[in-house]
């Protein structure tokens, strides 16, 4: 009982001395970051559409290309910078979801390819799968059962 | 009683050990900060051509342990023991460096402490009669950290404010019975605190009070106040930490003046982006091996405590939510002249 006033009162003083996020700017910067990188995504799947190329053909393309920039610039040592600055900006979009792959990659390399990047890779991008499959089948489901 | 202990939780040297010379190493981006002229040496980058991080932060201790011989012209066989460990799981970069020494080896783990217990361990040794020369070192690697504890360093997060850059950095010093220079006075042990503190980009926090009990253990202790001391010293509480620090010493009626600074703070500048910053075992051992021991040199500083302080935390534990316990350990040395 004791202890845990203790703990109470100890998070009250530590809170005037933490610096909170800046939550706004966070948001504003994510905003402006994601919605830049998806103006590029825009720009490819634009070209290809005006090409002729079928929309689904094109969008599965234009995916590709943006998972390979996101990994190049991974590689590069670039994307991480850019997370730092922008946040949820440059995780959400497929660009990010690369680079939740390849960066596990290139880190475990040096424990080789089974137990290193074979296993690593999915570190952070494997919940990702999980739970969007799951939340893919329910949404399935509802909307069938909606129909 | 015991002939070398004051109070209830400090070892009082009668016979203080001397500190023979001591050597400090970092990395790029500490070498780019405030304090890179009271280094040693400073890394060009963080890989030095070696095949992982994990190597190349071995290299830097071993590199920086022989320095810290080659001061004094000693050789590995002089010393009788090494006293070291790292922040890496089971201390291997500290036993794979003593691998490659001819010295006896005691491994220690005190998350960011280990420094200051890797000291008062070594002065321990030698005050008993039991070695004549040791060698204390302790070491972190930015890099290594960051995957053990967090994620793959090429990983894009953003960071919160409250947390800290692991610094890449060693420092070793030996510690003799014989000798001249600056002297380990008398170090406090410290108590594993734990506030309920579950943040783990939050270690400052989480550290601040085992830092705040053992520094008012140790004014108990010997009788001293903070003014007796020319620099206190913790070891990485950083901006939040080292604030929360001086909140509760001021509650308990002990403030910590001037004279108080953090390594943590001290390392890096806030330009540097290290949001709250520098932390990790290699913080207050190269601050403590390079800027401390160069002014007590200097006579600038003549007695000075450091407080190593560690967050005993592990991914398994907090990802099983379980709250960050803190230690810390003080280590007064004095001039030498």
């Amino acid at each position: 009982m004791e202890r845990e006033f203790k703990n109470k009162e100890y998070k009250r003083i530590a809170q005037k001395f933490q610096p909170k996020r800046a939550i706004l700017r966070n948001i504003i910067v994510s905003f402006l970051v994601g919605g830049f990188i998806c103006s590029i995504g825009q720009l490819i799947l634009n070209y290809f559409l005006i090409q002729g190329m079928p929309f689904k053909e094109a969008s599965g393309l234009t995916s590709g290309i943006m998972v390979a920039l996101g990994a190049l610039l991974t590689g590069l040592g670039i994307y991480d910078e850019l997370g730092k600055f922008a946040g949820a900006g440059s995780a959400i979009p497929i660009t990010g979801f690369a680079n939740s792959m390849v960066s596990p990659a290139l880190e475990f390399k040096r424990e080789g390819f089974v137990f290193g990047v074979g296993a690593k890779m999915f570190s952070i991008a494997g919940p990702v799968i999980v739970y969007g499959s799951i939340s893919a089948i329910i949404v399935a489901w509802l909307s069938l059962l909606l129909k | 009683m015991a002939k070398n202990k004051a109070g209830q939780q400090t070892f009082v040297f009668a016979q203080k050990p001397f500190i023979l010379s001591m050597a400090a190493t970092v990395g790029p981006k500490e070498g780019a900060g405030p304090l890179a002229d009271y280094f040693d040496v400073l890394l060009p980058d963080d890989i030095l051509g070696e095949q992982s991080w994990e190597k190349a932060e071995k290299k830097m201790l071993l590199q920086t342990i022989r320095l810290a011989l080659e001061k004094n012209e000693l050789e590995e066989k002089e010393i009788d023991y090494l006293v070291a460990g790292d922040l890496l799981n089971q201390i291997i970069t500290a036993s794979f460096t003593a691998r490659e020494l001819a010295i006896p080896f005691l491994g220690i783990y005190g998350a960011c402490s280990t420094m200051a217990e890797s000291l008062a361990l070594a002065s321990c040794l030698i005050a008993g009669g039991f070695a004549n020369k040791i060698v204390a070192a302790s070491c972190s690697h930015n890099c290594t950290a960051e995957r053990q504890y967090r994620g793959p360093t090429e990983l894009g997060m953003q960071l919160t404010p409250t947390s800290q850059c692991t610094v890449t950095g060693a420092g070793a010093a030996v510690v003799s019975l014989q000798g001249s220079g600056p002297k380990i006075d008398c170090a406090t042990i410290g108590k594993v605190i734990d506030l309920g503190i579950k943040d783990p980009s939050d270690m400052g926090t989480a550290m601040a009070p085992a830092a705040a009990d053992t520094l008012l253990q140790h004014f108990a202790d010997t009788g001293r106040k903070p003014d007796y001391y020319d620099l206190i010293l913790t070891g990485d509480l950083a901006t939040v930490g080292s604030n929360i620090l001086k909140e509760l010493m001021q509650k308990s009626g002990v403030p910590l003046g001037e004279n108080y600074n953090d390594s943590g703070m001290m390392i890096f500048t806030k330009k540097q982006g290290v949001n709250a910053g520098g932390s990790g075992c290699g913080c207050i051992s190269a601050v403590t091996c390079g800027y401390v021991y160069k002014k007590l040199l200097q006579g600038e500083l003549k007695k000075v405590l450091i407080i190593g302080t560690g967050a005993l935390l592990s991914p398994t534990s907090y990802q099983q939510k379980e709250s960050i316990p803190g230690i810390a350990h003080a280590v007064s040395i004095e001039g030498g002249h």
